[in-house]
């Protein structure tokens, strides 16, 4: 079942029939395991990334470094959860070093950023100070490079 | 005016040895001609892995040029490559001496010329299976050598036969050259096939050269080195290569193993023609041994579900093809349009815009055939079959 997720984790628009042919699991049990997986949120969703700027959209990505004292009981969670719960933390993660969660901030501006940094995230109680990190250039996402220079092509025919 | 009249060439034909006239022109290359004029074709012909080298190895060889290794090497190769190749060997159950019994060479392609250069005199007969790699006869031919052909057909898993190998056997007989995984079928060869040609070996006191270059590219099935059956070790030269495992083709790196007295004779021709492997590509060959199993794994994955894919996609749409089991070729028949495979590769590209290499270009067996490549994105194989979905029924008589 594995090989399944394997093919749609790289294409999500991978059909049951395609991906039975790829894997010699029939069509129908190949549909049933992904109903089932996207059930019990073994698939979270699907998705497609999209090279925004080839648009001319510009966006302001941050990464923000969190340090906070932990609270009895519920240790991280609870904090996390308050951070998480804002649509402009992209991504939020507990790490080890020298600060305790690294929160991917996205927005349209500096200034949207830098708004949700020191109105949002600065004054909640158990947070102990941040440092946030603008990112100047996005080279590589999700595996995937950005800016694919186009290499040379494999002659058509050889034996 | 000078005293001699000039005598101007009229062709310089008659002045090639006839060791090079005799072998013809790859088929594969007249199509390639065909196919260059043709705008937004889908080739399904190429011989090669569509993916790049995995990056450690390459920036393990970019490291290697800023350190400054741009030198020769010894003639056999790097040490420490001979060295990994050993270790590497060793998990295949063969044990070779680094130092003695390994030739690092630019690629099976040059393994193969010294290894008939190193074996035949004028006259001797090297049985290889039909259809087998366009190299097999050629490098024969050129080594004046006569190969001897062994049909092997699609009821037979295109798996050449001990049986049959005996029925060819005369005194010249020197060699069998076999190639499994296969290119263009993607036949294998179970262990109890591969014995019964071992017995055979013994019985007629015969060298068996196996080309194992697709020996990691294997689905649903182990691959198994024919120097690794008892007693074969002295017997066989293994050429193996880092271009279809590591997905390094252009690099032109691979390898000999044999007992010490072939090595030797091989590494004389060489030492003179060649010198040694480039350094770079050596490099970048210590570098795949010791850090890219992973990767290959992940490619041999990705080629199966492809594999799968492309069979699944000729039975839909009306051809049969037996299942391969190595390498990244599926060669189904195409008899049902009462084509000859050339004619069919011509039309299909033609007409529909899709290249596949005409099976007769690999040998008498192979016509009736083409050898379509899986080594290409899920997409293109998609679109490639529509494509001849479309030709088939055109050309397949209506039921």
């Amino acid at each position: 079942m594995k090989r399944i997720f394997e093919i749609l984790e790289n294409n999500a628009r991978a059909t049951p029939p395609q991906i039975s042919k790829m894997t010699g699991i029939p069509a129908t049990e190949v549909e049933r395991a992904i109903k089932q997986a996207e059930n019990d949120r073994t698939i979270l969703k699907y998705k497609t990334m999209i090279n925004w700027s080839k648009l001319g959209e510009e966006q302001v990505w941050a990464i923000v470094e969190v340090k906070v004292i932990p609270q009895r009981n519920v240790g991280f969670d609870a904090i996390a959860e308050r951070i998480y719960r804002f649509p402009q933390a992209r991504s939020v993660y507990l790490v080890s070093g020298t600060y305790d969660l690294a929160v991917l901030v996205v927005g349209k501006t500096m200034q949207e950023i830098a708004a949700f940094v020191t109105e949002k995230l600065a004054p909640l109680e158990t947070v102990q100070g941040t440092a946030t990190y603008f990112l100047l250039k996005r080279y590589k996402e999700d595996g995937e490079i950005l800016e694919e220079k186009g290499g040379l092509k494999r002659l058509p025919i050889t034996p | 005016m000078s005293a001699v009249k000039s005598n101007r060439i009229k062709s310089t034909y008659q002045f090639l040895s006839t060791r090079v006239n005799n072998v013809s022109p790859s088929g594969i290359r007249k199509f390639f001609d065909l196919l260059s004029s043709t705008e937004g074709v889908i080739s399904l012909g190429v011989g090669e892995p569509d993916f790049v080298t995995p990056w450690q190895i390459r920036e393990a060889a970019i490291y290697s040029l800023e350190k400054g290794y741009t030198m020769y090497t010894s003639n056999y190769g790097l040490p420490e490559l001979r060295q990994k190749l050993a270790e590497h060997l060793e998990s295949q159950y063969l044990s070779y001496d680094p130092n003695t019994e390994l030739l690092i060479t630019t690629g099976v392609s040059e393994g193969l010329d010294l290894t008939l250069r190193a074996l035949l005199n004028p006259g001797d007969e090297v049985i290889m299976p039909d259809p087998c790699y366009v190299a097999y006869p050629a490098c024969t031919l050129l080594a004046e050598g006569k190969p001897v052909l062994v049909p092997t057909v699609e009821q037979g898993n295109f798996q050449i036969k001990a049986g049959d190998i005996e029925k060819w056997i005369s005194p010249r007989t020197k060699a069998i050259l076999i190639g499994y995984p296969a290119n263009p079928t993607g036949a294998v060869m179970p262990k109890d096939e591969l014995a019964q040609i071992a017995n055979t070996a013994d019985k007629y006191d015969l060298i068996v050269i196996s080309d194992e270059v697709y020996g990691r590219l294997v689905y649903d099935v182990d691959h198994v080195c024919f120097a690794s059956l008892p007693r074969m070790k002295d017997r066989t030269i293994l050429l193996g290569g880092f271009s279809k495992a590591y997905a390094m083709t252009g690099w032109r790196i691979g390898y000999a193993a044999a007992n010490h007295e072939i090595i030797e004779a091989m590494t004389k021709i060489h030492q003179y023609t060649m010198l040694c492997a480039p350094i770079t590509a050596q490099m970048a060959a210590i570098e795949a041994l010791k850090s890219a199993d992973n990767e290959v794994e992940a490619m041999v994955r990705d080629y199966d579900r492809r594999r799968r894919f492309m069979l699944e996609g000729l039975k839909d749409i009306g051809l049969t093809c037996f299942e391969p089991k190595g390498a990244f070729y599926t060669f189904p028949s195409i008899k049902v349009t009462g084509m000859t495979s050339q004619k069919f590769a011509e039309r299909l590209l033609l007409e529909e815009k899709v290249a596949v290499v005409p099976g007769s270009a690999f040998g008498q067996c192979g016509e009736g055939y083409i050898r379509c490549c899986y080594a290409t994105s899920l997409a293109d194989i998609e679109e490639a079959l529509k494509r001849m979905g479309r030709f088939i029924s055109k050309y397949s008589p209506k039921t």
